[in-house]
């Protein structure tokens, strides 16, 4: 009989080529581009490059005074616009040693909260369209427009709010407030139900997303990479526990913590982080103590010649503001640590030796905001 | 470890160290070319343990280029912020860190852009924001843009 | 929308050519109905605008009640290219080259103060275009930062509006 010999078809490619991946292209959210280096459909290289939305607030902020800074840091990461408000307003605030009043406190922390829930909801609709589920996305920011519909009520606007001032706040809230907040946690508290249902108990999502893009604890801590991306790898780096601000240190919440560091994790790490959410809107919105919404602040913002460093958590991580003062009403230099561009770092090397496909996965469990990278 | 031991043992690393005042964190002005070896004791020594670069940044302030380094340890839970400067605006130079941090090799990309620091031993100096063909570094106080940047 | 639902603004059909045969008026009709009311937008969205124009696309607004049905990812099926955010001078080429990607007839929305003239980052910036009627032509403005997602739906029915005076002979004259 006639020997069968199998020559082993070569199933991946010797040769490598890149793809262009961006700027326009709706996975990447924004208008980052990825250079790829791909041997078949494996991924050798990656590439980032930034820069298609440098609009150097950086350097706008060393011509503004404080309260205009704050205009422009909610342009940077406008889906945790307040939040950026906030590390700004901590800056002013520490620098000048102003004590805020308890109510701005309870304030700030319910809305940074309500802001971190949008923010992972949209995130949550962006990466089920991102892995091919389009009900999500429509899932997602329907319940987003809930809070959205909160905020416009109490700040007259739906994204960009600038409603934190140094000292406190534009405004009071809405009488409405309390009420309608109540209202969402108990409509959220269903909705989120539908969320697991729908997404994370899928097994189509589970299996593309299990075991990819692995980020081990040593490297997330040597990239910096911070937020639900770095605590999905045991990086315990929540700012919220370690440099409490506002009302962090009184109320009582949980740090999401894995250490799988995969895709996967990254999705829990996020979806555990809206219900602790939640909990800390629950335990402060009955309490929030009657006063002024502002403390009283002299016209013209000097900060006293120094250096100071805030930071803050926002949805995607540790922002941090750093600014030299020489006792002018404008800074001398203000740097912004922007939680996305410490998290872009990784995507090379946990992206190496994926497939193409992968890569979108990995690139929405990141949760970029492509103007906070570049700012 | 307590502020005073970092001190300590921050200033018998480097002898030439400066203590800068500053209430929020130990700062030090060390010399540029002494940076690369304090950074690898102070991330691989075991009581130091400086192993979150979290922030990196130039800054031009006139007379010097400085690059500041923020530091934290995971492990201790303490925090440093380094200042290495130089007086050179032509052709300032200093020694990469990111083969310690591998953050810094972002951030050192922007500093290069932003500021015209390079980092020697850089794995991937380039530009990271603007045009390769880019003509000056902005961050810069001396950079002058006469369409865009109004002097009031 | 009907056209006396413009009051506040009806320059626009004063344009409208004159003195045309019946035969090719009622086809322009026709094929300017059908052309309104199928826009496809691209996806550009360099930055907050374009969670507005999500939003807009989601099911609160729900675009494709006016025919703006689906947002498509590549230049070549798209109709309208709806400019959401900043556009700075490393990305204006990137503009210029999809907009000549796209094929006729293609129409620019500029939505958002940045799109419109540069915006917040007008001054004392570097790296900003100031306007993207700097880079390619633009056919109707949306001012606001971000404009609400009635304002991009506004903005897109004085689109069609603009579309429906087009005809078939004078296809590539800017109106």
């Amino acid at each position: 009989m006639k020997e069968v010999i199998h020559t082993p078809v070569p199933y991946i490619e010797e040769e490598e080529y890149h793809i262009n991946m961006g700027p326009q292209h709706p996975s990447t959210h924004g208008v980052l581009r990825l250079v790829v280096t791909l041997q078949g459909e494996i991924v050798k290289k990656l590439k980032p490059h930034c820069g298609y939305i440098h609009r150097g607030i950086e350097k706008m902020c060393e011509k503004d005074t404080y309260p205009q800074i704050i205009h422009l840091t909610d342009r940077m990461d406008y889906l945790s616009a307040h939040i950026n408000n906030h590390a700004v307003c901590l800056l002013v605030e520490n620098a000048l040693q102003v004590e805020v009043p308890e109510r701005v406190k309870y304030i700030r922390t319910i809305i940074d909260e309500l802001t971190r829930i949008q923010s992972h909801q949209l995130w949550w609709a962006c990466y089920g369209m991102d892995l091919g589920g389009l009900t999500c996305f429509f899932y997602g920011l329907r319940d987003r427009e809930k809070i959205l519909d909160i905020f416009e009520q109490s700040f007259g606007s739906r994204l960009l709010h600038s409603y934190y001032a140094p000292g406190g706040l534009m405004m009071d809230i809405h009488p409405d407030f309390q009420k309608n907040v109540k209202a969402f946690i108990k409509y959220f508290r269903k909705k989120i139900k539908d969320y697991d249902r729908i997404l994370t108990g899928n097994v189509i999502m589970q299996e593309r997303t299990r075991g990819i893009g692995i980020l081990t604890r040593d490297n997330a801590i040597s990239y910096a990479v911070t937020g639900p991306s770095g605590r999905a790898s045991g990086f315990s780096c929540d700012v919220r526990k370690h440099y409490p601000y506002a009302c962090y240190d009184k109320v009582d919440f949980k740090e999401i913590l894995y250490t799988e560091g995969d895709t996967l994790h990254r999705y829990f790490a996020r979806m555990e982080e809206m219900r602790e959410s939640m909990k800390i809107i629950e335990q402060l919105i009955d309490n929030i103590p009657a006063g002024d919404y502002s403390a009283k602040m002299k016209a013209v913002l000097k900060l006293p010649a120094g250096e100071y460093y805030q930071r803050v958590e926002t949805a995607r991580g540790e922002l941090g503001v750093y600014c030299i003062s020489d006792g002018n009403k404008t800074p001398f230099r203000m740097k912004f640590r922007s939680p996305n561009f410490s998290n872009l770092g990784v995507l090379d090397s946990i992206s190496r030796d994926t497939k193409i496909a992968d890569l979108v996965a990995i690139g929405a469990s990141l949760d970029f905001v492509i103007p906070d990278i570049d700012r | 470890m307590d502020n005073e031991s970092i001190k300590e043992r921050v200033q018998a690393l480097v002898p030439e160290a400066q203590l800068e005042e500053n209430k929020q964190f130990i700062t030090f002005v060390i010399p540029a070319e002494k940076m690369h070896d304090l950074a690898l004791s102070l991330k691989y020594n075991e009581d130091l343990a400086f192993d979150y670069l979290f922030c990196l940044t130039g800054v031009d302030t006139v007379k010097h280029l400085v690059v500041v380094y923020h530091l934290a340890s995971t492990k201790h839970g303490h925090s440093l912020v380094l200042k290495a400067q130089t007086t050179d605006r032509e052709n300032p130079a200093f020694d990469t860190i990111c083969d310690i941090w591998k953050s810094g090799e972002f951030y050192e990309r922007e500093v290069f852009d932003m500021f015209g620091i390079r980092f020697n031993n850089h794995p991937d100096l380039r530009r990271i924001f603007l045009d390769e063909n880019w003509k000056g570094f902005p961050f810069r106080k001396d950079y002058v843009d006469e369409v865009n940047i109004v002097e009031l | 929308m009907k056209e006396k639902d413009f009051r506040d603004n009806e320059t626009l059909e004063t344009f409208k050519l004159p003195n045309r045969n019946f035969l090719l008026t009622t086809i322009d009709d026709i094929i300017d109905w059908g052309r309104s009311n199928s826009v496809w937008p691209l996806t550009f969205a360099t930055s907050c605008c374009g969670i507005e124009m999500m939003a807009a696309g989601a099911s609160r607004y729900d675009f494709a009640r006016f025919g703006i049905e689906v947002y498509r990812a590549s230049p070549r099926q798209a109709d309208v290219i709806v400019v959401a955010g900043t556009v700075v001078n490393k990305m204006a080429p990137v503009l210029k080259r999809l907009y000549d990607q796209m094929s006729e007839p293609k129409y620019v929305i500029a939505m958002g103060a940045c799109a419109v003239s540069g915006g917040p980052f007008f001054y004392n910036t570097y790296h900003v275009v100031r306007g993207v009627d700097h880079v390619i032509p633009v056919d109707v403005y949306i001012p606001g930062c971000p404009p609400r997602p009635e304002a991009l739906l506004y903005g897109v029915m004085q689109l069609q509006r603009k579309i429906k005076l087009q005809s078939v002979t004078e296809m590539n004259k800017p109106l």
